[in-house]
């Protein structure tokens, strides 16, 4: 039992990663597909920050008196992922908006429909 | 001095045309630029090559920070190769891409279609020469969000929803990656590839490790395009612009196979690749079913664009098969199909860039007695589909003799004779252009006469073409350093 309550942190990124591929795979509107792709890659970004966690470690900036620290690297990391989410969130949308304005559509069968209709 | 950097400035040069094509906005400078700043990166592979046969291994540590902390930039035989590839088949489309893009974009777009071409040239450099598994992610993200970007540029609406569904796709395996990444982090406090080769073999037993190997497998196979993760393939390749699916199609892949070989043989090792994880047999079986089902839907599609596409989704089952013998003649011939596929798909394409810039289209019914009208681009065609068949003479029999040859030396000759019987579907596909283009007349009679494809176009064409032949004649150059790169990627090299 302890050993479910004290890896709590990856059971939520479990819970996040599958529900947000879920949607991504399940939902046939594209920008509720972005939306699942962010909360996918979002519990990434949790698998990582919360690894960096050292227990009894404080901010890894140098202060007397201290010698434990958290693991900074991986907040840098995620920094730089978050900053290819944002890239990719972006340009997901910009396609969106411009399939929205050649289909009139945002839904997937809606689409299909139309392309396979000439 | 300069020489120490050439590393980093690899993928510098190419960057640095992307702001150049914005801050300008015109067409011939851009061109200009990205052209100049492509045979810069030229250079700099082919002098990388050089000394790298030479010496062995060049390491950089960018911005002179210890590798183990910070980013190395590391170059041997096989990444060398990768960039040489890499950097030709983008100054060739390049120099094709100037009329072509001309005729298939909107004015307006031009000048940011060499600055994304650039951005995704960067990109793909910094995948293949950087030393450190995140850098790597990070540089796959650029490459994959301007081939995203490249692909929309289309005027085909269709290649809107295309770019999407690959923006989808990749971006699930990028993060895969990056999931595998952490995972292996994790467990060794380290993301240089060096570091992580040298620290795995301690925590192999560890599932975390299983685990993030899984992950990194099947993230690399969606971004490969390996049956069955190939779904995005077709559909971005049939409708981006010409230019930009003869780009594409010849590099990224390639690329995504070179990482591929990077995590298997450098990183995890063969011993635990191919005897813990029995990944030999997962990759015998999908690159079989890789190599069949691709030409097999080829030969169905009347659009030769998404034709040639199903054909690469069949090639990559080639180089998959070479990948699964794990012996030094298979991964050879592997890495030997990774050049020779890159230089006959990019004829191809092109062959098919010249036909849309006269005929506005590529479907198989409006090319019928097009082979009397463009007969130079349709030579040309020919004998890049004869070296898709593997006719000696050309590369596609150099890479088809060791793949038959390491498929033998196993004893596997059920193998050897599937990918005998491939080549023959590849035949029927090819010869179905062949049969529309030479042997029959127009269904209708043209409106306009057709003409030659400009020489702008046939020039970068018969290039290649002369490529696919000079190669498939004096194999002396690519042979021995695909032999070497396999020997050393399964001697541990890294």
């Amino acid at each position: 039992m302890s050993h479910l309550i004290g890896h709590y942190n990856y059971w939520i990124v479990i819970f996040l990663m599958m529900a947000g591929l879920y949607v991504v795979i399940a939902q046939g509107n594209l920008v509720k597909k972005i939306v699942g792709l962010n909360i996918f890659q979002a519990s990434v970004y949790i698998l990582f920050i919360s690894m960096a966690k050292v227990e009894g470690g404080t901010a890894p900036i140098i202060v007397e008196g201290t010698t434990l620290y958290s693991n900074p690297l991986p907040h840098v990391l995620i920094l730089t992922a978050i900053v290819v989410g944002v890239a990719t969130t972006a340009l997901a949308l910009a396609l969106v908006v411009r399939i929205n304005s050649a289909y009139s559509s945002v839904e997937e069968d809606e689409i299909h429909e139309q392309d396979q209709s000439f | 001095m300069i020489n120490e950097h050439l590393p980093v400035l690899q993928v510098l040069v190419p960057l640095l045309a992307a702001p150049l094509c914005l801050l300008f906005h015109e067409r011939r400078f851009a061109w200009s630029i990205s052209l100049a700043l492509s045979l810069v990166a030229l250079v700099i592979a082919a002098l990388l090559l050089q000394h790298s046969l030479a010496d062995g291994v060049i390491s950089y540590e960018l911005g002179g920070w210890s590798m183990h902390w910070g980013i190395e930039y590391r170059v041997d035989i096989v990444n060398a190769f990768v960039l040489l590839v890499v950097t030709t088949i983008a100054s060739v489309v390049l120099l094709f891409a100037r009329q072509s893009v001309l005729a298939e974009l909107y004015r307006a777009r031009i000048p940011l279609f060499y600055a994304i071409y650039m951005l995704c040239l960067g990109g793909l450099l910094g995948v293949t020469i950087s030393g450190d598994v995140f850098n790597l992610f990070v540089f796959m993200e650029i490459s994959a969000l301007s081939s995203y970007t490249l692909i929309a540029l289309s005027q085909e609406r269709r290649a809107l929803t295309s770019a999407y569904q690959y923006l989808i796709m990749g971006t699930i395996g990028a993060t895969f990656l990056l999931i595998g990444i952490g995972l292996m982090y994790i467990m060794t406090g380290t993301l240089n590839m060096r570091d992580l080769a040298d620290a795995l073999p301690a925590v192999t037993g560890n599932r975390t490790i299983v685990t993030a190997f899984a992950f990194i497998v099947v993230g690399i196979s969606i971004k490969l395009a390996l049956v069955p993760l190939h779904l995005w393939l077709p559909n971005a390749y049939a409708y981006a612009p010409s230019a930009v699916t003869a780009f594409i199609a010849s590099t990224a892949t390639k690329v995504a196979f070179y990482v591929l070989l990077r995590f298997l043989f450098t990183i995890f090792g063969v011993g635990f690749s191919f005897s813990n994880m029995l990944l030999g047999g997962i990759f015998l079986v999908l690159g079989l079913l890789a190599i069949f089902a691709g030409s097999t839907a080829a030969i169905f599609q009347d659009n030769i664009k998404r034709m040639l596409a199903y054909s690469s989704i069949a090639q990559i089952g080639f180089m998959t098969l070479g990948i699964s013998f794990v012996t030094s003649t298979g991964v050879g011939a592997a890495i030997l199909h990774l050049f020779n596929h890159a230089i006959m798909k990019a004829a191809l394409f092109l062959a098919l860039g010249s036909v849309f810039y006269r005929l506005g289209s590529v479907n198989i019914r409006d090319m019928q007695g097009i082979g009397r009208e463009m007969p130079w681009t349709m030579t040309a065609f020919v004998i890049g589909g004869l070296s898709l068949v593997g006719v000696p003479l050309t590369v596609g029999f150099i890479s088809k003799w060791y793949l038959v040859l390491g498929a033998l030396e196993q004893g596997w000759w059920p193998v050897a004779a599937a990918v005998l019987l491939a080549s023959l579907l590849t035949l029927v596909y090819i010869w179905r252009v062949i049969d529309a283009a030479w042997l029959q007349a127009p269904a209708a009679p043209r409106q306009d006469a057709l003409t030659e494809a400009p020489p702008g176009m046939l020039l970068p064409l018969w290039g290649l073409i002369l490529a696919n032949l000079y190669f498939g004649i004096d194999t002396s150059l690519s042979v021995s350093v695909a032999m070497q790169a396999a020997d050393w990627l399964l001697g541990g090299g890294g």
